[in-house]
């Protein structure tokens, strides 16, 4: 997440007249510096900032802590109930049927979920995103070519198929990663089509055009710094998305596949012991829920900070900003 | 308006085909059915003849031009689970998936416009803060834990409703709740923002000037150029529905198509499956066509550009 802040603050710094070099550098290190301040006057963006932080760092480092902890099954300590110490540390979350720890699974299970979610999103990101600067470079054929195929994905309930592929080709985890990249490529391609298109006709690309600049090098000196914030905002959204379609698919079987873990699968293997022992699907879907929830309000906070005509609203000492979800007009 | 009809219609029928073509060619990649079919100590002669029998040996072209060729005559092939026609069983599945989605769709259109309008009228006042909140728990919240969250609370903990099945109107309850979450968070926002945006608009300043009151202004003048946005998004939301409605048919056991589609594909039951999917298609098909009529019915903006482009 990190990254993502200090890059989408870089382009925003660089306005197409622009100034003396050495003047450039220093409002370069000025905008990273406020765009710092300004997360840290944001409580509700503070706070998810700090949440997905620590949770990458459990993704992370946890599960060496935890060693064989989270397979280790110990009987005698089934199905115990949560939030009581009387059975050691690794209790605390309850154990499931075969008496294993619950937080040892769910830090376990973090960083499966994380390892699918993040490679899906970079890639959509990558691909749906040059496609369709370039299509919206270029229009014509190229551009129209590219909305039908992205028309044709999103007119097919993306989680069908998924269902299908991956029943042909194993739930392995690479697989899972390239379907849902797959089905979410269309929502970077139709935002990064209509604002190339929209940049392509300006003044400074004109002028790049003038100098003789090649079209790859304008989309990628040019164009790609001006859209990026707005994908970057948009990649921390579709995070969630793609995190709660592996938990679907997971939770339909066709997901993770056991003894590997995740915690859309956690819900899914807890649902048989609801009546007896709530926990066990309880807690991985509140562990989905507080990541999600927390890239959604520090995904709307990066779109108030990154837009320049929206940013002196955070600059503004209210109590909080309300944030909002972003809803984009997917028609053509 | 037929002209601009027919461009909408030629331009969704491409999706329509390509989806077809597409599930047909990858189910036949998932492998043959007769090893799920006949018993373990077939032998090599049984295999070929269920596999001949049912066409399954033929090249793939042959057999998509058969089965597209059975299509045009109405006749969608067979189940391999129960010998019924595939038809038949997707259409016996539709209604119960029909019923949940347009009682969802309804619901959360009817909702979204009701607190949509109100948190507008209202910025940051209380209705908007409460429709903000539910749109950030609808978009991050999973619908198969919320509906055992649902079915753990009411079902399980409080005894009020049923954990699943069809049976009386308590059953509706936990489905529809769980499927109208996301559909409402989304539109709820897109009526609050395009009727912020309509209510600033000089008629309505000249409407309000002219003595209409605050409910008719609303009503007639604001809503009327801001349903336009939500009713559009509303037929990119059904699509999402279906995800939803597979989830959901799943947990609750509820006898759709979503789970006749999960269910074929793990039987390997091509023709059921084709049917579900060339049904669920072809409605989603329709609902876009009807929803751009109404748009242009809606929007006089719309219309005449359109029509001409």
């Amino acid at each position: 997440m990190k990254t993502s802040l200090t890059d989408g603050a870089v382009p925003e710094q660089l306005p197409p007249a622009s100034p003396q070099p050495p003047e450039k550098k220093d409002g370069k290190q000025d905008g990273k510096l406020s765009l710092y301040r300004l997360l840290l006057k944001d409580r509700f963006a503070t706070v998810s900032a700090l949440v997905l932080v620590l949770i990458g760092l459990t993704a992370l480092i946890g599960p060496v802590l935890m060693g064989d902890l989270a397979t280790k099954q110990n009987l005698l300590f089934a199905n115990k109930p949560p939030f009581t110490a009387a059975y050691g540390w690794e209790y605390v979350l309850g154990s499931d049927s075969l008496g294993r720890s619950m937080l040892a699974r769910l830090v376990v299970a973090s960083r499966t979920t994380l390892s699918v979610a993040l490679p899906a999103v970079a890639v959509a990101l990558v691909i749906g995103s040059l496609w369709g600067v370039w299509a919206g470079f270029h229009r014509g054929w190229r551009e129209n070519v590219s909305m039908r195929v992205a028309d044709v994905i999103m007119s097919f309930p993306s989680l069908l198929l998924a269902v299908v592929v991956l029943y042909v080709f194993s739930p392995s985890a690479a697989n899972i990663v390239l379907i849902l990249a797959l089905t979410r490529i269309p929502i970077y391609l139709r935002t990064a089509r209509a604002e190339s298109a929209e940049l392509q006709s300006r003044t400074f690309v004109d002028a790049a055009r003038t100098f003789g600049a090649k079209p790859n090098a304008i989309i990628l000196r040019h164009v790609i710094p001006v859209v990026l914030p707005t994908l970057l905002t948009l990649a921390t959204l579709e995070f969630c998305y793609v995190m709660l379609a592996e938990s679907s698919l997971s939770f339909l079987g066709i997901g993770i596949q056991p003894p590997d873990v995740s915690w859309g699968l956690m819900v899914s293997q807890g649902r048989q012991y609801l009546q007896t022992a709530w926990w066990l699907s309880i807690f991985p879907g509140v562990a989905i829920v507080v990541t999600t929830i927390a890239a959604n309000v520090l995904a709307a906070w990066l779109r108030i900070a990154t837009d320049p005509a929206q940013r002196w609203r955070l600059a503004l000492p209210r109590k909080r900003l309300i944030a909002r979800i972003p809803v984009k007009e997917s028609k053509p | 308006m037929l002209i601009y009809l027919r461009k909408r219609i030629v331009s969704s029928a491409l999706p329509l085909v390509v989806v077809i073509v597409g599930v047909f060619a990858l189910a036949r990649m998932t492998g043959n059915p007769a090893a799920l079919y006949l018993p373990l100590n077939a032998t090599q002669q049984m295999r070929d003849d269920f596999t001949a029998r049912n066409g399954l040996d033929q090249p793939l072209l042959v057999q998509m031009a058969d089965y597209f060729g059975g299509v045009l005559r109405l006749d969608f092939g067979q189940s391999l689970r129960t010998g019924q026609d595939a038809a038949v069983m997707a259409l016996r599945a539709f209604p119960a998936t029909l019923q949940l989605a347009a009682t969802t769709m309804v619901l959360a259109v009817l909702l979204a416009l009701v607190v949509g309008c109100w948190a507008a009228l209202k910025p940051n006042g209380l209705a908007d803060r409460i429709s903000s909140f539910i749109s950030m728990a609808a978009a991050s919240i999973p619908d198969f834990w919320l509906a055992i969250v649902g079915i753990w609370v009411f079902a399980i903990t409080l005894g009020w409703l049923p954990t699943s099945g069809v049976s009386g109107a308590s059953a509706w309850v936990l489905p529809i709740a769980t499927l109208l979450l996301r559909p409402f968070g989304v539109l709820v926002q897109i009526v609050r923002g395009s009727m912020v945006s309509a209510l600033s608009e000089p008629y309505i300043k000249l409407a309000r000037s002219r003595g209409a009151n605050e409910l008719r202004v609303v009503t007639h003048h604001a809503l009327r150029n801001a349903a336009a946005p939500a009713l559009t998004v509303a037929g990119d939301l059904t699509v999402g529905l279906v995800n939803g409605a597979v989830v959901v048919e799943t947990i609750f056991g509820w006898p759709g198509i979503g789970k006749l589609m999960i269910d074929s594909i793990l039987q390997r039951d091509f023709a059921v499956l084709q049917a579900a999917v060339l049904l669920t298609a072809v409605a989603i098909f329709a609902l876009n066509i009807l929803i751009d009529m109404g748009y242009a019915l809606l929007d006089a903006r719309v219309r005449p550009v359109t029509a001409k482009a």
